[in-house]
């Protein structure tokens, strides 16, 4: 069975994220990338699927320009064993890399796909969904723990309320939480061997998606800077504060 | 104490552009090898640092080695992350394939070093030291000793130490006392080493010494030392630690700092001898080890660079932070915002910078050596610069250390003096640097001495050849004129300093620590200088990371305007000789005292 886990790359966690100065949307400009987090906890698990029998192949998969090569072949050094990139120097809209992937699965025919329940850029939340509709394929997103038993699989979400375990019939669409797994880091060997894996490159015409458009991005501006705090006299002034100018009680 | 981040832009210039490591990749055929590829190893071996050895740096302070019970108990903590460190394979990095190394340049090994030294240098001198033993083995222990100690030692199961010293023999090596007798196919070894780092821990399955000793019949002097390996366990038939050899840690060192890195005096031969075997003939042993001098010297410069780009970034932060004073609307003012903390702040950067372009510079130069075949031209060329470098990189990096991490405790203020700021640790830390693997004095002999009058200044005047190139583009660059203008006094500092030793030979163990500084301070200016002209063509290309270039464009000139103009008082130092420094008696010594 092969696994197929996606990966993008993004503004590396410990940056301080700006906007540009004409507001059109945040400076990415020679600032450090990295893989998304959740992308890591998706590889993480794609590759122990592999480790424990239950896939034969992982693929790292990542819709972007060339410089996200340098996620894939981090992915390829953690363990994946080979890596298609998406060639698309536009910054896609969900629906669209939903689209591309969807191809790549048509493609590949792999028995779990595993991505980022979102990406720490934009915060969308949309792709494996869409991915699932397109594809038709079951889908666990949240998930905390994935548990594969022959053509079913046990998927456990992180809801609201607690966690709720469902059972899928496979192939399945598994979206990333946090407290799925601790990814590990590239031992030296791996990253040596991940040099000579293959990584193929497809565009968009290749695999025969025609990028649409369906939203605009109007502007981006900065948090507003938190004002300086005032002493309250008393309790009775602080609840009056809290109704009346913060109206939150 | 800030987290620390891998200076990766700067890692990737000095790399990808100032020693166009693509070029030597393509050149010597490591066909998949590219500045690319380094990138995608520091910045897992940063991601590993971040995880495992940052925090811990204070913990190794707090709480260091402790001898209980006759055995070295580490750091809590360090043991699994040297653990870690082994299961993630990183002492193999430069290790040659056949042993089950990496067998990659030494220039990723200097690049790494940076990072775990930055990021905790007491635990990251237990896997150099590794690299030592496995280099002395691997060059010149028989088939046998290789077969038996290299694999493990290039896994980073067992650790090795280096047992040079004794009581009273420091940078005197000739004084060496301790006894090997021969007995069947090994040596019985007697004695007592003191400074032994690492040696003894539990970290490991065991632990590999190599030990100076004499012979019974070897002549006096260094003529008569040779080299064993002691292994802390015997090694049985299966290749697995076996009996526990006669030896043992007796004692541990209070130090100033690197605490968390065990200094023992180790005792060897208190029952009946301790089982040794002898690396390569007899009698070559400091031969054997002058061999390794190069790799560790410059080991030592590189933890410099490390320990000073931590100590600036911890400055940095704090002066971001800080808030003093208010200006004349009455805004209060972060303390980066003051003349002399940015004054301090640009010394500490551009020092680093110019420090890190050296000690990559210098192990580059160890991987063209190994490009070529031995005993020939280019072999030799090689081998006189890297033999002229070294000393420079380990004295001048080092000592320039000193300054750089007491500024960073100056930009703290009080707080800096405090030991919960973290900053005083880096300060202690960074003092021993100037000490161990031969002092600055040391160091400053043999640049004076081996390296430059045996030669008859050959290889400082190819040196100079090679600057006068870098000044002839700089004088065609627009903007590069304060750097030619002091890149060329600096030259000039250099010839004249040279042509008064070679004229007043006898001089030179005086003034010789004012030679090492004065090449420190012209060879780095040298590659500032190269870094600005790639810097403005970049820049003059388009190329996108302007801030970055231009930040490298400001940071060199300033290098150009206060440490590349050091050279001159180092010349007058060097001129005035030796003559009032000697002329006191040592009666007049304590004339104000008697």
């Amino acid at each position: 069975m092969k696994v197929i886990v996606t990966v993008k790359r993004v503004i590396d966690y410990n940056v301080k994220v700006r906007v540009k100065a004409d507001g059109s949307d945040v400076d990415l400009n020679n600032v450090k990338m990295a893989m998304n987090p959740f992308c890591e906890i998706a590889v993480e698990e794609a590759i122990r699927l592999k480790e424990s029998g239950v896939a034969t192949e992982v693929i790292a998969v990542s819709v972007g320009p060339k410089a996200c090569q340098e996620q894939l072949r981090t992915a390829l050094a953690l363990g994946a064993d080979r890596a298609i990139q998406v060639e698309s120097d536009e910054q896609l809209e969900s629906l669209n890399v939903a689209k591309l992937l969807a191809k790549v699965i048509e493609q590949e025919q792999p028995g779990v796909v595993i991505l980022g329940k979102q990406a720490i850029d934009t915060d969308n939340n949309q792709t494996g969904q869409m991915l699932s509709a397109l594809t038709g394929m079951a889908q666990g997103t949240f998930a905390s723990k994935i548990d594969i038993q022959g053509d079913k699989a046990l998927v456990t979400r992180e809801v609201d309320g607690g966690l709720q375990t469902i059972e899928l019939a496979m192939p399945i669409i598994a979206t990333t939480d946090l407290r799925l797994n601790e990814p590990r880091y590239a031992s030296l060997p791996n990253i040596m061997k991940a040099k000579r894996k293959p990584l193929e490159v497809k565009t968009a015409e290749e695999l025969g998606v025609s990028i649409k458009a369906h939203t605009k991005l109007l502007s981006v501006g900065a948090p507003a800077e938190r004002k300086a705090g005032i002493k309250v006299a008393d309790v009775a002034e602080l609840v009056d504060k809290l109704k009346n100018e913060a109206k939150v009680i | 104490m800030s987290v620390y981040r891998h200076p990766y832009k700067e890692a990737d210039f000095v790399v990808r552009h100032l020693l166009a490591f693509d070029d030597f990749c393509r050149d010597n055929t490591l066909d998949d090898l590219n500045s690319d590829f380094c990138q995608l190893i520091l910045k897992e071996a940063e991601k590993f640092a971040a995880h495992y050895l940052v925090e811990q740096n204070r913990q190794g302070d707090q709480q260091p080695a402790q001898l209980i019970a006759g055995k070295v108990i580490e750091t809590p903590g360090f043991s699994s992350s040297y653990r870690a460190f082994i299961e993630q394979g990183w002492p193999s990095l430069s290790a040659s394939e056949q042993y089950g190394g990496q067998g990659l340049p030494n220039l990723l090994a200097v690049a790494c070093n940076e990072i775990w030294q930055s990021a905790n240098l007491s635990f990251s001198l237990c896997p150099l030291l590794g690299q030592g033993a496995i280099t002395a083995i691997e060059r010149h222990g028989s088939t046998a000793l290789k077969q038996r100690f290299l694999q493990k030692l290039v896994s980073g199961e067992w650790t090795g130490t280096m047992n040079l010293t004794e009581a009273s023999a420091g940078s005197d090596l000739a004084a060496i006392k301790t006894r090997a007798v021969p007995e069947d196919d090994h040596y019985k070894i007697f004695g007592q080493k003191i400074f032994i780092t690492w040696g003894d821990h539990q970290m490991s399955d065991n632990i590999i010494h190599l030990v100076l000793a004499r012979l019974p019949d070897a002549p006096p002097g260094v003529k008569g030392l040779s080299l064993f390996v002691v292994p802390k366990y015997l090694v049985d038939e299966q290749g697995e630690p076996g009996i526990e050899n006669d030896l043992r840690c007796i004692s541990l060192e209070h130090k100033l700092g690197i605490h968390a890195s065990p200094t023992c005096v180790m005792s060897y031969g208190d029952e009946n001898g301790a089982i040794g075997y002898i690396i390569g003939e007899n009698n070559y042993g400091l031969h054997y080890m002058f061999s390794m001098m190069n790799h560790a010297r410059q080991g030592v410069g590189v933890q410099g660079l490390g320990v000073s780009e931590r100590a600036y970034q911890a400055a940095l932060e704090y002066a971001g932070n800080r808030i003093q004073g208010t200006d004349r609307a009455g805004n209060s003012l972060r303390i980066i915002e003051f003349g002399d903390v940015r004054r301090m702040l640009m010394l500490l950067k551009s020092a680093t910078e110019a420090m890190r372009a050296l000690c990559y510079y210098a192990g580059l130069e160890t991987d063209k050596k190994n490009a070529v075949a031995d005993n020939t031209e280019q072999s030799s060329q090689c081998a006189a610069r890297i033999d002229f470098l070294t000393p420079i990189v380990k004295g001048w990096c080092t000592e320039l250390t000193q300054e750089l991490v007491s500024l960073a405790m100056q930009i703290h203020g009080g707080a800096g003096y405090i030991e919960e700021a973290g900053v005083a640790q880096l300060v202690r830390d960074a003092r021993i640097l100037t000490i161990y693997e031969g002092t600055t004095g040391i160091q400053a002999l043999d640049l004076v001495k081996r390296k430059t009058l045996l030669d008859d200044g050959a290889q400082a005047k190819l040196m100079f050849a090679e600057i006068e190139q870098t000044l002839a583009q700089l004088r065609e660059s627009p903007g590069c004129d304060v750097m030619y203008h002091n890149l060329n006094t600096a030259l000039a500092d250099g010839r004249a300093a040279l042509s008064w030793l070679q004229a007043n030979p006898g001089e030179s163990s005086c003034v010789a620590v004012y030679y090492l500084q004065m090449w420190g301070y012209l060879t780095g200016g040298w590659l500032m200088a190269k870094s600005q002209l790639i810097a403005s063509t970049l820049l003059a290309n388009e190329s996108p990371d302007s801030d970055y270039l231009q930040a490298k464009l400001v940071t060199t000139q300033f290098y150009a305007e206060h440490f590349l103009v050091r050279t001159s008082t180092c010349l007058a130092s060097i001129k005035a000789g030796g003559d009032t420094m000697m002329s006191l008696s040592e009666q007049q010594f304590f004339s104000h005292v008697n």
